[in-house]
């Protein structure tokens, strides 16, 4: 099942994101017209490797990830604490690739990631923001990477549900059979 | 998140003013709306205006794991101490909202009307006192506060009491899953009828129809579900004042007359604001523990407490479930409220089964999202469990009345202290037997439509295992007897002839509908009786 970038826009409609102007920022700043240089280059860093990681995290009848998760970042990576703690996250989980794999997360094979996601915890940790190394990159990594998907009408009908929680896909399909 | 930009920033008293209303939720703000036509009006509430443009970010907080439920709404803190000494715990933060808005900015949206015995509980049912109104002083004002709400409704419920016009909206279409029930509750001749929604099935007010985020309990981010900033805006754009961050420490008096609420700021200011008219419209739980606080020399046991009941026969409403899977997709959370319910055994009620009304979930078992972001596993592993966990669930709730105890109160628990150094309330919450077998008797009623339907059930909540619905109730009790309630049929406090109180405290007995209707229209009728004393 293909995630498009109206899954990407229904994902941040759902969660939210920093608006319009902050949205044109990000995209002139990866066309490398940003007089930011480095926060650019950052957040390119960023975008691969949530999407090395999502490559993990969602099942394999997935397809459009890499659209999916930069349409999805372009408002999420905006501004804001929230912004701050994906970054820091991401960081982090390089930083233990790095140290354990003497490689980048986006240069380990699949199967490397996932073992990489669960031997700093991130499979048995709860979220919190504020929390442990695990637990920040299960609520920034992670459950970021989750939410975006499991509130998006394309996530929502892998699981049956056309129009999940956090979506707002209309007031009509609960009255419907399934399809 | 931060809260919104303030027009009254400096928060400082409005001189000449006509009323003071404490709290703005939809009591306080809806007696604001009304009043702010011809006269000087100033609300005062001790939490935050929030702003509109976190709605999303809030939502967010109620579908991860990482937050509890009042965190959507910045519930908790030395602000919000509470204690809960009674015989049954009471998680009061989880059932309150503070701010601009109130508590329906978490609220569910379910509008019904007390049905006709509900004013009579003594006459008709044998237990409990007669309200000092009937259902015929409200009618009007019910009318009134589902045009205030924008009520989504029809009129096919046979058991609801008469109206006299129809709702301004039609009702949502009933769900999948009410289809599932009806061939069985058909087969038992149990009738099913549609649920009035303070939400919009269409544009109404200037506010969207809903558009199913799926979140309604604790947060709509669309507006589409009523909350109480539409009539605290309102009130402003016809010259009231909204002061936010004001928690009323006391209200000053003399022996007949409330003078000025004393108010703290943000920045450790205490003002006063001094009114003709003073509205406390704080909820059933903040309302007595303010008059309490305003102890005296004249009022030694509490403002307005002459009767000793100021607290007292603190209720809310029980909750009776049961749910379980059938062999087929039921089509569950794509909506966060409810299209269908029961009011059929309401009036069977008496002195030994108290009212209660059955409700048909459209969001029985997980939300597919929430389990995903609090499993162990991920990628094919967790479709796989979330496939196995979504789809075939369906449940049913029951509101059950809880019959006024004079043990079962609201006091102040002198051991602890808030923000502002004030002893904090202490929910000491009873449930008397009535209610106990009502719930046994509400799901037996369940486990037969359930057993009708096919269903395995896998999950039910009894009598022992019951919870509160989150409707404090009770507290100022209104009545004709100075001696046995606190606020008259006008809701003015016996005891001071300028002050009146809007809110579910001043219910006598609890009904088994959702509250927040009644609120309304008695605080639309608690307006016409201030502004009257006004002119």
């Amino acid at each position: 099942m293909e995630l498009t970038r109206r899954d990407a826009a229904a994902a941040l409609a759902a969660i939210g994101a920093t608006g319009g102007i902050a949205l044109g920022v990000r995209r002139n700043e990866r066309e490398g017209s940003s007089s930011e240089p480095n926060t650019s280059a950052s957040d390119g860093g960023v975008r691969a490797t949530l999407i090395a990681v999502a490559e993990v995290v969602y099942p394999t009848e997935v397809s459009g990830i890499e659209a999916f998760v930069d349409g999805f970042l372009e408002g999420r990576l905006a501004g804001g604490d929230h912004a701050s703690g994906i970054r820091t996250a991401v960081t982090e989980l390089d930083e233990h690739a790095l140290s354990w794999y003497d490689r980048r997360v986006t240069e380990l094979s699949r199967e490397e990631r996932d073992r990489l996601l669960r031997e700093v915890g991130a499979d048995s940790a709860e979220e919190d923001p504020n929390g442990t190394t695990a637990e920040r990159i299960r609520y920034y990594v992670v459950n970021e990477l989750l939410l975006a998907l499991y509130t998006a009408p394309t996530g929502g009908e892998l699981v049956g549900i056309e129009n999940p929680q956090g979506h707002a896909g209309g007031a009509e399909s609960y009255t419907q059979g399934s399809r | 998140m931060t809260a919104a930009f303030s027009p009254h920033a400096d928060r400082m008293p409005i001189e000449g003013a006509d009323v003071c209303v404490i709290g703005a939720g939809p009591a306080g703000a809806l007696v604001a709306d009304r009043l702010a036509d011809d006269h000087e009006v100033v609300m005062l509430d001790a939490g935050p205006r929030f702003d509109p443009a976190d709605r999303l970010a809030r939502q967010e907080r109620a579908i991860r794991p990482a937050y509890d439920r009042p965190d959507v709404w910045d519930v908790g803190g030395e602000r919000d101490a509470h204690s809960a000494s009674g015989e049954w715990f009471y998680p009061l933060n989880h059932a309150r909202v503070k701010g601009i808005g109130g508590s329906t900015l978490h609220w569910q949206g379910m509008v019904m009307r007390l049905h006709e015995d509900d004013f009579n509980s003594g006459s008709a049912r044998g237990v409990g006192p007669d309200w000092p109104i009937d259902y015929a002083d409200l009618r009007p004002y019910y009318a009134a506060a589902e045009r205030e709400f924008g009520v989504a409704g029809a009129s096919d419920n046979p058991y609801a009491p008469p109206r006299e016009e129809p709702y301004p909206m039609p009702a949502f279409e009933p769900s999948y899953s009410d289809s599932l029930f009806a061939d069985a509750c058909e087969e038992l001749g149990i009738d099913m009828h549609s649920v009035p929604n303070a939400r919009n099935s269409e544009t109404y007010d200037d506010r969207s129809a809903c558009v199913g985020y799926g979140t309604c309990q604790p947060v709509c981010p669309s507006g589409a579900k009523y909350d109480a900033t539409v009539h605290a805006e309102r009130a402003e754009a016809k010259g009231a004042t909204v002061i936010d961050r004001a928690p009323v420490q006391r209200l000053a008096h003399d022996a007949d007359r409330v003078r000025a609420a004393v108010y703290a700021t943000p920045d450790g200011e205490e003002y006063r604001q001094t009114a003709e008219a003073f509205v406390v419209a704080c909820g059933g739980v903040e309302t007595p523990r303010l008059l309490l606080l305003s102890e005296s020399e004249q009022y030694p046991d509490g403002l307005a407490n002459s009767s000793g009941l100021v607290g007292r026969f603190f209720m809310d409403h029980l909750f009776a479930g049961m749910g379980g899977r059938l062999s087929e997709p039921t089509r569950q959370n794509h909506v966060g409220f409810l299209t269908s319910e029961c009011h059929q055994f309401y009036d069977e009620a008496d002195g030994e089964i108290a009212p209660f009304k059955l409700e048909f979930f459209n969001y029985d078992g997980p939300s597919p999202v929430e389990v995903a972001l609090s499993g162990d596993d991920w990628g094919d592993a967790l479709l796989e469990e979330l496939r196995g966990a979504y789809g075939d669930h369906i449940g049913m709730g029951a509101l059950v009345e809880q019959l006024p105890q004079a043990e079962s109160r609201v006091a102040l628990d002198h051991d602890r202290a808030d923000d502002h150094g004030n002893p904090v309330p202490d929910v000491r919450w009873t449930v008397d037997d009535r209610a106990l077998r009502t719930i046994e008797r509400a799901n037996e009623v369940q486990r037969e439509i359930l057993e009708a339907l096919g269903a395995e059930i896998t999950w039910h909540v009894g009598p022992e295992d019951t919870g509160p619905a989150y409707h404090h109730m009770g507290t100022t009790r209104m009545g004709e007897d100075p001696t046995e309630s606190v606020v008259n049929a006008e809701l003015r406090t016996h005891d001071l002839e300028n002050c009146w109180i809007a809110s579910s405290s001043v219910f006598p007995t609890a009904g088994a509908v959702n509250p927040t209707l009644t609120i309304a229209a008695l605080a639309l009728r608690a307006a016409d009786a201030v502004g009257a004393s006004l002119a």
